[in-house]
């Protein structure tokens, strides 16, 4: 038994962005176990995805194939990627913490009798695993025990996708037995909730606002700090969730992923799935009444202060800049 | 249709956390608790599923697993029309995994034969979103992930389902299963006093873990929690508002040059 495993995901026919970071977590491991790392693709013609990954400096890509694996389902992921594992007995298996990952990766641990260390943000020596706790207030470090294979997934952002080098790998197939009887669930075509008009991503400035505002009555104090800055207006998912804003405004795991030049957040505490989507800003200004908001861990300057006093002077304040 | 939803109490959102001696988990003394608010949502899921269905003999029944603390969560779930609820009496569950705590869970649901379970995404406090998935494979029921909608159909459920970046699916899927859902789904209800006031003459049947008789030990353990390093450094602005937001425009123009 030995081996580390990568289940790298497809998006838009080639490997996403998350499955090469969770490559370099898995070469990460791979040179602490000093073990060799093997590429899996699944899908039903998978000759492209597997080239791509072949393509890394890591040992093996295994295509696992089936008609049935079109699409991705729980229960054909699981059933292949339980037979994988079995027979080939890897020691880790890393996967990138993707909405797909987290809907089948827990299940196909119980399978094996394991447990999935989810959301991972960093690997230690031994190895032990640092994941996020109570929104990003603590960080947990976690440890697997006992025989068996110990299967995790990366926090989007991370590793570096990067770090992953060119080479060589040999390529084999693998064939998992899957009967349609199987496959309970029947997923149809994804679809787009609504036309978009607010394209957040291509916005210079972006004032946030999240919880703290208390109130929809309350929005128009961050409207006119955007509107004084030249600014997009978008805003945690609780403020999309009470539609005090639309879903479109919104920033993080489940909106949009934006990196403008500043994102000035108001009143957000910045939990993990908001910082995803925003962390990669070149200025990040945050304004809180807790000091002890997660959202100045990654902020550039920072105001721990009551947003209703703090928001209206830094909008005269702006003004007068402008002048 | 017989619905269960999972739910779990957790620190309240800005509740100031101490890490404890130990350094494994939170000091829990003085701690304010909350129902976590995904699963907020899945009650409101389930509670909307039964009067939409109107068939009679239709019921919600909550489930947590917890110490005593969970008493208040469990009632103000009540309080906003669930008709029953199960406690397992838990102090350990720090202690077990995920797949130990769906063990758990799982032990409970099965004898009661539900058409639906239901729980949040994830949890607030752990965050680890696994364990409605580990209970619908422990029970060996089809499931769904990061619901927002749920529509009962001839043959089963048409669901639909949060993809990233905006994205959604519809899903069909036969009953019984396990959907965990997404926050924002529906909008919230508030517990009338008329709800508080039933709630107290609710049946809340105790199980305790030991009676349940599942394999407790981990797989997983935590070694230690902290405090997380900084992966910037912050400059603080301090003073009134009013001086704190003139520095800021500086900074920005002048040393972040990004006005």
């Amino acid at each position: 038994m030995s081996g580390v495993y990568v289940i790298l995901q497809e998006r838009d026919g080639r490997v996403s962005r998350a499955s090469w970071e969770a490559l370099a977590a898995g070469q990460r491991l791979g040179s602490e176990l000093n073990q060799p790392v093997t590429a899996i693709v699944l899908g039903a013609t998978t000759e492209a995805l597997a080239a791509e990954a072949a393509a890394k400096a890591i040992a093996k890509v295994i295509r696992v194939e089936h008609p049935l694996l079109a699409q991705y389902t729980a229960d054909g992921f699981i059933a292949a990627l339980a037979q994988l594992i079995q027979n080939e007995r890897p020691t880790q298996v890393v996967l990138p913490h993707t909405y797909q990952v987290r809907d089948y990766a827990p299940a196909l641990a119980a399978r094996l009798g394991h447990v999935l260390i989810s959301d991972v943000v960093s690997i230690g020596d031994g190895p032990v695993f640092t994941r996020q706790l109570l929104q990003g207030r603590l960080t947990g470090r976690y440890r697997h025990t006992g025989s068996g294979p110990c299967l995790i997934s990366v926090q989007a952002g991370a590793f570096r996708a990067d770090t992953v080098e060119t080479g060589a790998a040999e390529i084999s197939t693998f064939t998992p037995m899957i009967d349609a009887a199987q496959i309970r669930t029947k997923p149809g075509e994804p679809f787009r909730g609504s036309a978009q008009t607010v394209d957040l991503g291509s916005a210079q400035l972006i004032v946030a606002v999240g919880r703290g505002i208390k109130d929809a009555d309350n929005l128009p104090l961050v409207q006119d700090l955007a509107t004084a800055l030249g600014a997009e207006l978008a805003a945690s998912r609780p403020i999309c969730d009470n539609g005090w804003l639309p879903m479109e405004r919104q920033v993080g795991s489940s909106g949009q992923t934006v990196s403008p030049k500043l994102y000035l957040a108001v009143g957000i505490s910045g939990a993990i799935q908001h910082l995803v989507g925003m962390k990669g800003s070149q200025c990040i200004v945050a304004i809180n009444k807790d000091p002890d908001a997660p959202i100045f861990e990654v902020a550039d300057y920072g105001i721990a202060g009551d947003l209703f006093e703090v928001v209206p002077a830094l909008t005269e304040a702006v003004k007068a800049a402008k002048q | 249709m017989k619905i269960i939803v999972a739910i779990k109490q957790v620190p309240e959102r800005d509740a100031q956390v101490r890490i404890d001696a130990a350094g494994k988990w939170i000091d829990e003394s003085g701690l304010q608790w909350a129902l976590n608010e995904s699963d907020a949502y899945a009650l409101e899921e389930a509670l909307q599923l039964k009067e939409k269905s109107g068939a009679a003999g239709s019921e919600v029944v909550v489930l947590t697993a917890g110490p005593e603390r969970v008493g208040p969560t469990i009632r103000e779930a009540l309080a906003k029309g669930a008709d029953r609820a199960i406690h397992i009496d838990c102090d350990d569950l720090g202690m077990r995994d995920a797949l130990g705590v769906a063990r758990l869970l799982a032990a409970a649901i099965k004898p009661e034969n539900p058409d639906l379970i239901l729980t949040g995404l994830q949890s607030e406090d752990l965050g680890l979103g696994q364990t409605g998935v580990i209970v619908a494979e422990l029970l060996g029921l089809p499931h769904a992930t990061l619901i927002l909608q749920v529509e009962k159909t001839d043959t089963g459920l048409n669901v639909k389902r949060e993809l990233e970046e905006g994205w959604f699916q519809s899903i069909e899927l036969p009953t019984p299963a396990v959907l965990t859902i997404q926050s924002g789904g529906n909008k919230l209800r508030y517990a009338t006093l008329m709800g508080i006031k039933k709630a107290k003459t609710k049946d809340v049947r105790r199980l305790t873990a030991a009676e349940l008789a599942v394999d407790a030990t981990p797989v997983v353990v935590v070694e230690r929690i902290a405090l997380p390093q900084k992966q910037k450094t912050t400059q603080m602005l301090p003073g009134t508002a009013k001086e704190a937001a003139a520095a800021l425009v500086e900074k920005l123009k002048f040393e972040a040059r990004v006005l």
